[in-house]
């Protein structure tokens, strides 16, 4: 799928709590047969706080509607601006971005786990998955309840395990300390969330030779493999966050 | 028709709009957003003797109006460059551009050679000024006499287009302008980017693994400008001039204070078209103005009317 530059128009900001929220964007052309895991380059405004685009996952698709989402957590100026968007308002995307989560051989069971706002890009992976006949569990990890944010939406798509690292709402503690992960046998995990998460999952998995492919964030300037500021450490060599990933079999990470 | 064309030596470009190295890639990364044919040149992505890994992560932070990168020349050599990437860059339909880094004289001699006999390959552009690297790069080109010997050394084993970027980060520039067209650089392309750094108060750390790196983007333009300014008036050979480049009228700015020719480089980050765009810009300007020909308004400033 060829990579994009366009002018996108939100068509939806809604605020999930103090620190995130999630923007519908729609265009004029048809949207691109998005791969889960794939990203975006979001242009702020350009102002000189904002120099760079700001990477972040697909959400969400809705072919029918042409539209899609990008979940977005408040960390600093660019992502502040963009929480303050309304409808109409014009975006600067480039897109879509990146290489995606495999898909699972059949029989596979499956694990999603999310932390935080990493579990943006698993919404997307979830519908996909279940498309293809699978139901997946999904693990989800929050600090407390205010920073639940649109879990119904996982309901969908599989069983959906909560922790809460004060106990607020489903298992106190973090994902990795969860039941479900001694009740059940996976044969793959797919995780997105804090590095230290990510870290703790992989480990888990390969203790136990279980699949698993992580989505990193690293910093990145260009999105499209010129700049070489995301690299990643990997058995192959430093890789670009953006073009090698950003899914990466831990196997592959040096980690 | 305008003409936009500039020459170095009898090396034609069909306009004067190429894209800096290390922010192109190997041009295959912006297949999807540009026509590379368009443009006057593409600045590779610096090429080393021996395959290099790069620095470590984070090589990037975002400063007001600009970026520091401490990406470190990471590349896969020459070999694999000969090899894999050669033949792909062959037929763009511009002119290609190889900017060469080393450690030692020896590495830039040695790549000098090999790419002299890279047909396609019109030109090199050493690189002397690389602040990311903790031998060579910069050191070259901060000190006159190792300045003035790479140049020296490189010039004698490379028979077509030499270019020699130069760094930004000494007491006058114009000295080294003045030793490295002595030595026989046939144009000189300036600024690499700034030494700088950057705290990450929240982590306190800094917010580089190497803690400094080079610094692009608007941020170093009047900078980069005034450089180019006092360069262009200094020597004969042809300057091409380099530094926060994102608009045509940024571009324009250069070539009025006598650059013959632009790299974009930071731009390409931000607007992957930003380099057509440029050009398209500069065109429409010269048109405007009533122009036929880009060299009428190269130095323009610099000129008693």
């Amino acid at each position: 799928m060829a990579k994009r530059i366009e002018d996108l128009k939100v068509i939806g900001n809604k605020h999930l709590n103090n620190d995130s929220f999630i923007l519908e964007l729609s265009g004029n052309t048809k949207i691109p047969d998005f791969k889960p895991g794939q990203f975006a380059q979001v242009r702020v405004d350009g102002s000189p706080d904002t120099f760079l685009r700001r990477p972040i996952s697909i959400h969400d698709v809705d072919y029918g509607k042409n539209a899609f989402k990008i979940l977005i957590q408040i960390a600093g100026m660019g992502t502040k601006t963009l929480s303050k968007l309304g409808n109409g308002d014009i975006l600067n995307l480039i897109y879509p971005l990146g290489n995606s989560f495999s898909l699972p051989s059949l029989n596979e069971q499956v694990l999603l786990v999310g932390g935080g706002c990493g579990i943006a890009p698993l919404l997307f992976l979830g519908r996909y998955l279940k498309a293809n006949g699978f139901l997946p569990d999904i693990l989800l990890g929050f600090r407390n309840n205010a920073r639940i944010i649109e879990f119904e939406e996982y309901h969908t798509i599989g069983n959906v395990f909560i922790t809460t690292e004060d106990g607020s709402m489903g298992e106190k503690g973090y994902v990795t300390s969860h039941t479900v992960l001694t009740a059940r046998q996976y044969n793959r995990i797919y995780c997105c969330g804090p590095y230290t998460m990510m870290k703790a999952i992989a480990a888990y998995s390969k203790n136990k030779n279980i699949i698993c492919e992580v989505s990193l964030e690293n910093l990145m300037a260009c999105g499209i493999g010129a700049c070489m500021c995301c690299i990643v450490d990997t058995v192959k060599g430093n890789l670009c966050t953006c073009i090698d990933g950003p899914v990466f079999n831990v196997n592959d990470l040096k980690w | 028709m305008v003409n936009l064309g500039f020459s170095i030596g009898d090396l034609h470009f069909k306009n004067p709009v190429l894209t800096a190295s290390g922010t192109f890639g190997y041009g295959s990364e912006f297949d999807d957003f540009l026509d590379v044919s368009k443009l006057g040149g593409i600045v590779l992505k610096g090429t080393t003797l021996e395959p290099r890994e790069g620095n470590l992560y984070p090589r990037m932070a975002e400063t007001p109006s600009g970026m520091l990168n401490a990406v470190g020349l990471q590349n896969k050599g020459i070999d694999y460059f000969e090899k894999f990437i050669y033949p792909r860059v062959l037929n763009y339909g511009t002119n290609i551009i190889m900017n060469i880094n080393g450690s030692y004289i020896e590495d830039y001699i040695a790549l000098a050679e090999r790419i002299n006999k890279l047909e396609r390959i019109p030109a090199i552009e050493l690189n002397i000024s690389c602040p990311n690297v903790k031998m060579g790069g910069m050191a070259f080109g901060t000190n006159l006499t190792s300045a003035r010997e790479v140049t020296r050394e490189v010039r004698a084993v490379y028979s077509k287009k030499l270019i020699v970027k130069l760094s930004p980060n000494v007491t006058n520039i114009v000295d080294f302008a003045r030793v490295v067209e002595e030595e026989g650089a046939d144009s000189v392309s300036l600024i690499n980017t700034l030494l700088g750094m950057s705290v990450d108060v929240t982590n306190m750390r800094p917010a580089l693994s190497t803690i400094t790196g080079g610094l692009s983007g608007p941020a170093v333009k009047p900078v980069a400008l005034r450089m180019v300014w006092q360069v262009a008036n200094a020597v004969r050979i042809p300057v091409i001039g380099i530094g926060g480049i994102m608009s045509f009228s940024d571009a324009l700015e250069f070539l009025l204070a006598g650059a013959s020719a632009v790299q974009v480089g930071t731009a390409s980050f931000i607007d992957p078209q930003s380099s057509v765009k440029i050009l398209e810009g500069i065109e429409n300007y010269i048109i405007k103005k009533g122009f036929s020909d880009i060299k009428e308004i190269v130095g323009y400033i610099n000129r008693s009317n």
